[in-house]
C-alpha cells in the first residue's frame, strides 16, 4: 500500500499496555489501575475465556493450615523439583509472597475451600515435603476443583471496578519500538471490524500464557499459540529454555485431554497393538504407575516402533473396562463422561485411545524476577529492554527451571504479575513521558497486517501449515527425543518456515477475519516451534521434562544453563541465578523421589 | 460474504474458549450443524455462548442440567454432533 491512500490511523496513550488477560495480565493490571495509573488491556477474546480458567488443581503458599509448613521448604521442592535449573532468587522470593499472593486473592473474593476451623484447606500434591525432602506435605489452596475460574472472574471484577480499561477481541500483532530497541507499545487490530489501533504505552507487558497449539495432542485451549513469544522474537528478543515442555503421559489421542493417573491408580493399565501389557517391560515394578516421563517415552517408543494402535498406529490403549461398570461409574465417573463425549466410546466396555499430551511452557521471554524483560548485552546476561515486562507462562523468571511442580504455575503468574506491576509503577515515575513512535515503525506493522487484504497468490493456507507444524513437533520433538530425530525435526521446522512466504488466506473482510488471526497465530507458532526444536536438539542431556534417550544423565558441569534462542543469534547460554535473595543455595543434587 | 456466512465466522470466535475441551465441542458443533438451526436454535446457541466456562463445561459435559429448556435444549444438539474419527 502506498503512503498515499494509507487511512489515517487511530492512536491511544497509555500508562501501560498489557497483552493477555490471564490471570497474569489482570494481576498486573489491578495493581496498576489501583495505582491509578491508565492500563490498557488487549485480549484476543473475552477476559474470562482465558485459559487460567481451565487451571483446576489450586495454588501452593506455606500456609501450613493442615500441618507444619514454612515458605523455605517450598523454596527447597521447587528447586529440586525444576531439576536444578531453576533460579534460585526468583523461587525464593516467590515462596517468601506465596502466602499474601493467597490472602489478597481471598480480599478480592476468591472462594477458596475451608478446613473446619475455617481456615483456607489445602491439599497434597506430588513434590511437596516437609522438611527439606521429608514427610508429604499439604501445600495447595483450592477453590473446589475450579480455582483457576475463580481466580480470573474475581480478578476480572475487581479490574472493572478499578476501572481497567479493556479491548476485548483484539489481537496484537507486534511490539513497536524506538530506535534503540526500547518498547513503545504496540499495534493491535480489532478481530470486529479489522481496524486498526496504535496503543502507545510508556510501558508493556506481555502476559499471553503458553503454546500447548506447537504440539498435535495438547491439553492446551486453541488460543494458546504462543503470541507474547513470538512477537518477543521477532523484536529480537530471545526465548529461553523452551525445550523443557511439560507432557502428560495419557492424553484422549488425537484430542489431547487429560485422563487422569487416577484411571491406572483405579487398576486401569496400557497395552500396544498386540494386545501386550506394555508397561512390564519398561518398569517390571511399578508397571502402569511408573513416574509421568516413563510412562510418556514407554508409550511413544511403542508407537515409534510400529505396535501402536489405530488404523495409523499413532497411540496405545488404556484398558479400564475389566474393572467393571460400577467401579467406574463411583470412582472415575469424570473420565467416562469425557470418553462418551468425545470419543463416543464407555471405558466401562472398550479401552481408550491415548498419547502424551503436551501441558505446560517452563521457558518463555526471560525476565528477571521484577518481571523486567532481560536479554544478553556484549558481555551482561541479563540487561533490561526499557519498557518492557512479561510474567505468567509466556515469560521464563525461570521459577520452573526443567520441570513444574503442581500448584506453582497460578502462583508463578499471580506473584509475578503483581511483582511486574509493583516495578512498572516505580519505572513510570522516572519515565515520565510517551515517546515518538517513528512512522517507518508502525508502517511495516501496518503493511503486514494489509498483506491479507487482497488476495494471495501463494499456495499455503494456514490449515495445511499448522497440521504439518504440530505434526513434525509431536513426531521430533515430544517425549522421544534422541539426536537423529531431533535433526531432522529442525530441518522440517526449518522447511516449514520457510514456506510461510507463500502464505494466502481466502477471507479478505474486515468482520470477524478469523482467517487472518490464525495466519498471525500461526507466524507465533512456528517462531516458538523453531526455538523450542533448536534449543532440544542443542542440549545434551536429560534434565527435568528434556529427556534424551542418547544422553541419559543430567550433566551438571556442561548444561546448568539456561538456554536462550533468537533469530538473529540462534543459540546462546547464560548462567543459572543459583544464588538466592537471604538464604543459602541449595546445591543440585540426583532428583530422586 | 453472505449474512448467513458471516454468522458462522462471527460463531466460531465465540466459541474460542479458554478449556481445549469447549473448543472442540463447540467448534464441532458449528462446523456441522450452525448453518441448520432455526432462528430459535440461534437465540438459545447465542445465549448458551454467554456462560462462563465452567458453567458451560458442566453442562456440555452433563454434570448439571439447565432448567431452562432451550439450554437443555441446545445442549443437547451440541452432545449428540459426533466427532469425525
Amino acid at each position: 500500500m502506498s503512503e498515499s491512500n494509507r487511512q489515517p490511523i487511530e492512536r491511544r496513550q497509555f500508562d501501560t499496555l498489557i497483552i493477555g488477560a490471564g490471570g497474569g495480565g489482570l494481576r498486573a493490571s489491578l495493581q496498576l489501575a489501583e495505582a491509578d495509573l491508565s492500563v490498557a488491556v488487549v485480549s484476543k477474546v473475552f477476559p474470562t475465556r482465558s485459559h487460567t480458567v481451565a487451571a483446576q488443581g489450586g495454588m501452593n503458599a506455606a500456609l501450613a493450615n493442615v500441618g507444619p509448613d514454612n515458605w523455605h521448604w517450598h523454596m527447597f521442592d521447587t528447586v529440586k523439583g525444576s531439576d536444578y535449573l531453576g533460579d534460585q532468587d526468583a523461587i525464593e522470593y516467590m515462596c517468601r509472597t506465596a502466602p499474601k499472593a493467597v490472602y489478597e486473592l481471598e480480599h478480592f473474593g476468591v472462594p477458596f475451600s475451608r478446613l473446619d476451623n475455617g481456615k483456607i484447606y489445602q491439599r497434597a500434591f506430588g513434590g511437596q515435603s516437609q522438611n527439606f525432602g521429608g514427610d508429604q506435605a499439604a501445600r495447595t489452596c483450592a477453590a473446589a476443583d475450579r480455582t483457576g475460574h475463580a481466580i480470573l472472574h474475581s480478578l476480572y471484577q475487581q479490574n472493572i471496578r478499578a476501572k481497567t480499561h479493556f479491548f476485548d477481541e483484539y489481537f496484537a500483532v507486534d511490539l513497536l519500538q524506538g530506535d534503540e530497541g526500547q518498547v513503545l507499545g504496540a499495534l493491535v487490530f480489532n478481530i470486529n471490524d479489522g481496524s486498526i489501533i496504535v496503543i502507545e504505552a510508556r510501558t508493556t507487558l506481555i502476559a499471553t500464557g503458553g503454546a500447548g497449539q506447537i504440539f498435535k495432542t495438547t491439553t492446551n485451549a486453541l488460543i494458546n499459540t504462543g503470541d507474547g513469544m513470538g512477537m518477543a522474537m521477532r523484536a529480537g528478543i530471545p526465548l529461553q529454555d523452551m525445550e523443557f515442555y511439560q507432557f502428560h503421559p495419557t492424553g484422549i489421542a488425537g484430542r489431547g485431554m487429560l485422563i487422569t493417573e487416577g484411571a491406572r491408580g483405579e487398576g486401569g493399565y496400557l497395552v500396544n497393538a498386540d494386545g501386550e501389557r506394555m508397561m512390564e517391560r519398561y518398569a517390571p515394578k511399578a508397571k502402569d504407575l511408573a513416574s509421568r516421563d516413563v510412562v510418556s517415552r514407554a508409550i511413544a517408543i511403542e508407537v515409534r516402533e510400529g505396535r501402536g494402535c489405530g488404523p495409523k498406529k499413532d497411540h496405545v490403549m488404556l484398558k479400564l473396562d475389566h474393572l467393571g461398570e460400577e467401579v467406574i461409574q463411583k470412582r472415575l465417573p469424570g473420565i467416562r463422561q469425557t470418553c462418551i463425549t468425545f470419543l463416543g466410546i464407555d471405558p466401562a466396555e472398550a479401552p481408550i485411545p491415548v498419547f502424551p499430551t503436551a501441558h505446560y511452557t517452563m521457558g518463555g521471554i526471560p525476565t528477571n524476577r521484577h518481571g523486567q524483560v532481560v536479554v544478553p548485552v556484549k558481555d551482561t546476561p541479563e540487561e533490561p529492554v526499557a519498557g518492557l515486562y512479561a510474567a505468567g507462562e509466556c515469560a521464563c523468571v525461570s521459577v520452573h527451571g526443567g520441570n513444574r511442580l503442581g500448584g506453582n504455575s497460578l502462583l508463578d503468574i499471580l506473584v509475578f504479575g503483581r511483582a511486574a506491576a509493583n516495578h512498572i509503577i516505580e519505572y513510570l515515575k522516572e519515565n515520565k513521558y510517551h515517546q515518538q513512535i517513528d512512522d517507518a515503525a508502525i508502517n511495516k506493522v501496518v503493511d503486514k497486517v494489509r498483506r491479507y487484504d487482497k488476495p494471495g497468490t501463494g499456495k499455503e493456507t494456514v490449515a495445511g501449515l499448522r497440521d504439518e507444524l504440530k505434526q513434525v513437533m509431536e513426531e521430533h520433538c515430544s517425549v522421544f527425543r534422541n539426536k537423529e530425530i531431533l535433526n531432522q525435526g529442525v530441518d522440517k521446522i526449518e522447511r516449514l518456515a520457510e514456506r510461510m512466504k507463500d502464505l494466502s488466506i481466502d477471507d479478505q473482510s474486515y468482520t470477524f477475519n478469523t482467517a487472518k488471526v490464525e495466519a498471525f497465530e500461526l507466524e507465533n507458532l512456528m517462531a516458538v516451534a523453531l526455538a523450542t526444536i533448536h534449543s532440544a536438539n542443542a542440549r545434551e542431556e536429560s534434565r527435568g521434562a528434556h529427556s534424551r534417550t542418547d544422553f541419559t544423565e543430567r550433566d551438571d558441569i556442561a548444561w546448568m544453563r539456561h538456554s536462550l534462542y533468537s533469530f538473529e543469534n540462534g543459540l546462546d547460554y547464560k548462567p543459572v541465578r543459583t544464588k538466592p535473595i537471604s538464604v543459602e543455595s541449595f546445591p543440585p543434587k540426583p532428583r530422586v523421589y | 460474504m453472505s449474512d448467513e456466512s458471516c454468522k458462522v465466522v462471527d460463531y466460531r470466535w465465540q466459541c474460542r474458549r479458554g478449556m481445549l475441551e469447549l473448543d472442540l465441542l463447540l467448534n464441532n458443533f458449528v462446523e456441522k450443524k450452525a448453518s441448520t438451526l432455526t432462528d430459535q436454535q440461534k437465540q438459545s446457541f447465542e445465549l448458551l455462548l454467554s456462560y462462563p466456562d465452567q458453567t458451560l463445561l458442566d453442562l456440555l459435559l452433563g454434570n448439571t442440567v439447565s432448567s431452562d429448556a432451550v439450554i437443555s435444549e441446545i445442549v443437547e444438539q451440541i452432545q449428540n454432533t459426533p466427532f469425525d474419527r
